[in-house]
């Protein structure tokens, strides 16, 4: 629904000189610095570069996670970097979708209920959120493991139904912090098939990846160096 | 489950507690009123039984009684002690309380088998003397009272016939006794128990005021003290105050303890769970729910473990009960540790109130984690 109200094009997601720093003890860590970056609705893009250049950092931020030190994001026409705590989870839950490296299943929840999660955060209806989890799991490819526990299932399939719970309340936005990172050279690939497949169905995906097969079935890549955005190129 | 073990413990200990608190005082006002006397008239300055002092002029104290409209039945008692030999020859003679009682209104005993004490020669006695003196119902015996060690005699006998067994109220289980007519037990002792008794039970009439009842005793009987149920339980009150602020400490401390392990568990489960919390506030799960869902599971411990904790606090108090009630000189009707649904119901809400304020911080705290910060630490470790 979401998705839906955005052309095709437009910007979904647009982040203006960001800058993020840690403080540990008198030392001042700086995470990213100088970022601006647009995202435009279905848009499929990587964020790559060395480990602890800020990749991590700047996408919690393009996730309203994490809180910009200056700065701003819009998502959705929305300025989210000044929201409270109980609006930026609200946001969350209703306009980006998280993959983490670890899936994070809810262990004691079937691969159905874990989808349905966020609807029911979300307040929609029981009837409507079992077939729409139904749905989504089917599209994954995991229609016939409804009812298994996440224990049960291989990280392939654990990671797919991470995807499907991202997508659950139609987010304008998908973020992928290493999705295949967990993931053997096989499975590895079927994530990347399927992220091409949402791509290709016009969700907007940013992941986040040391993963070259991965970043080279994306159209644009993010090179990070330092905190700073030093390439931003099209995929060829 | 440790966990759980853990929780039912002080469950038990607490429920203990206050059946503990409550129940002696509980169980000792029941058998007060177990015959419906709401009134006991001794001689002044004694409590009932509780010396030699005893009222004289008892039948026309009890017939003044009896004469007051909200006076339903008057039981006097009088106590003291008889010798009987034992069937054996001539073993050393055998002592028993006696208690010498109307038996169409008597309050003292619950006769078990066999006839009541309505014939003058006729003779009731607990399991205690039976066992010790080998004898049964049906037999006859020669009881004997005051011996005097100068005259080597005693100062009364009189063959009578055992003719019921009965269980003593007031008695503890151990303790020989025998019941008569009073005027059997009075004239045994000559002269000098002639018309006396040691106490006068008083039931009053339903809905009168036993209160103002007792007053009027006192008033009309001046070298008298009336004492009601509810005098007598501040008495005990006062006596028991110990015994309660024990059960009050030692149940406040397995709250406590109880509240601080359900804390560690719940901390523990948190730290354990920290990634998945941060994930669930990362897809937008409100914190609050976070926090609840956690609290609940806190609370589905609770639900284990407390029917658990009602088992064993109830098999606990059973066998200190079995000890303290071997206890010389107390009734046997006497429980310190009585079962009452109030105290279980106390007992189980302090319990899930503690149960989920112990739940609350330590998932609060859970779920306040920054979220990127515990993501980046669940990544790496
Ligand atoms: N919570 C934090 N406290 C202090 N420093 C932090 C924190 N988070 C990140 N940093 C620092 O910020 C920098 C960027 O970290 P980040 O996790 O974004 O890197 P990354 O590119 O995702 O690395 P990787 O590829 O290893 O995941 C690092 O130097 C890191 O040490
Ligand atoms: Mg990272």
């Amino acid at each position: 629904m979401n998705a839906l109200t955005i052309a095709p094009g437009a910007p979904v997601l647009e982040a203006q000189s960001l800058r993020r720093e840690y403080r540990m003890g008198d030392e001042r860590v700086v995470a990213v610095q100088d970022v601006s970056l647009s995202i435009a609705a279905g848009e499929y893009a990587a964020i790559v570069g060395p480990s602890g250049c800020g990749k991590s950092t700047l996408l919690n931020l393009l996730g309203v996670i994490d809180r910009p030190t200056t700065g701003s994001v819009r998502i959705a026409g929305r300025q989210v970097e000044s929201l409270s705590d109980a609006e930026a989870t609200r946001f969350r839950l209703l306009h980006v979708g998280f993959v983490f490296q670890r899936f994070y299943l809810m262990p004691a929840l079937s691969a159905l209920e874990n989808v349905e999660l966020p609807m029911s955060e979300a307040g929609m209806a029981r009837a409507e959120r079992r077939a729409r989890a139904s749905e989504l799991l089917g599209y994954v490819g995991l229609g016939k493991r409804e009812r298994h526990r996440p224990s049960r299932l291989s990280g392939g399939e654990q990671q797919r139904v991470a995807v499907a719970r991202a997508l659950a309340n139609r987010p304008s936005l998908l973020l992928a912090d290493e999705p295949t990172g967990e993931l053997d050279a096989r499975t590895g690939t079927e994530m990347i098939a399927l992220l091409e497949r949402l791509s290709a169905d016009g969700t907007t995906i940013v992941v986040v990846t040391h993963d070259e097969k991965l970043a080279r079935a994306t159209r644009r890549v993010v090179h990070m160096l330092d905190g700073r955005v030093e390439r931003d190129e099209p995929v060829r | 489950m440790l966990a759980v073990l853990g929780v039912a413990v002080s469950a038990a200990m607490l429920l203990d507690m206050v059946m503990l608190a409550t129940g002696m005082r509980q169980s000792l006002r029941s058998l007060l009123l177990s015959r419906g006397f709401q009134l006991r008239v001794a001689p002044k300055g004694t409590l009932p039984f509780d010396t030699e002092a005893t009222l004289d002029s008892t039948s026309a104290l009890a017939a003044r009684l009896r004469a007051n409209p909200d006076v339903v039945s008057v039981s006097p008692v009088l106590g003291g002690h008889v010798h009987v030999r034992p069937r054996s020859g001539d073993g050393a003679a055998l002592t028993s309380v006696a208690l010498g009682v109307e038996s169409t209104v008597q309050g003292d005993y619950e006769l078990l088998n066999g006839g009541d004490a309505t014939a003058d020669d006729a003779l009731v006695v607990n399991d205690a003397f039976l066992a010790a003196s080998h004898r049964r119902i049906g037999d006859s015996l020669t009881v004997a009272v005051d011996y005097d060690p100068q005259l080597r005699a005693y100062a009364g006998t009189r063959l009578m016939r055992l003719t019921g067994r009965a269980r003593f109220l007031y008695l503890a289980a151990g303790q020989r006794a025998v019941a008569m007519p009073l005027a059997t037990l009075q004239s045994l002792g000559g002269a000098a128990r002639a018309d006396r008794s040691s106490l006068v039970m008083v039931r009053a009439r339903e809905g009168a005021d036993v209160e103002r009842t007792r007053l009027w005793i006192e008033r009309t009987f001046p070298r008298s003290a009336a004492i009601s149920t509810e005098t007598a339980m501040r008495q005990v009150d006062e006596r028991l105050s110990y015994f309660r602020q024990l059960a009050f400490i030692l149940g406040s401390v397995s709250l406590i303890v109880g509240f601080l392990l359900v804390t560690t568990l719940v901390t523990v489960s948190v730290n354990e769970r920290l990634g998945e919390i941060a994930v669930l506030r990362a897809i937008g799960v409100a914190r609050h729910r976070v926090v609840t869902q956690i609290v609940l599971e806190g609370v589905a411990i609770m639900t284990v473990a407390t029917p658990l904790g009602l088992a064993l606090g109830l098999m606990t108090a059973r066998w200190l009960n079995g000890i303290l009630a071997a206890f010389p000189g107390l009734p046997e009707a006497i429980d310190f540790f009585l079962f009452q649904p109030s105290a279980a119901w106390a007992s189980l809400g302090m319990l899930a109130v503690s149960g989920v304020l112990a739940g609350v911080y330590p998932s609060w705290r859970g779920a306040s984690q920054p979220i990127a910060t515990t993501l980046r630490q669940e990544a790496i470790g």
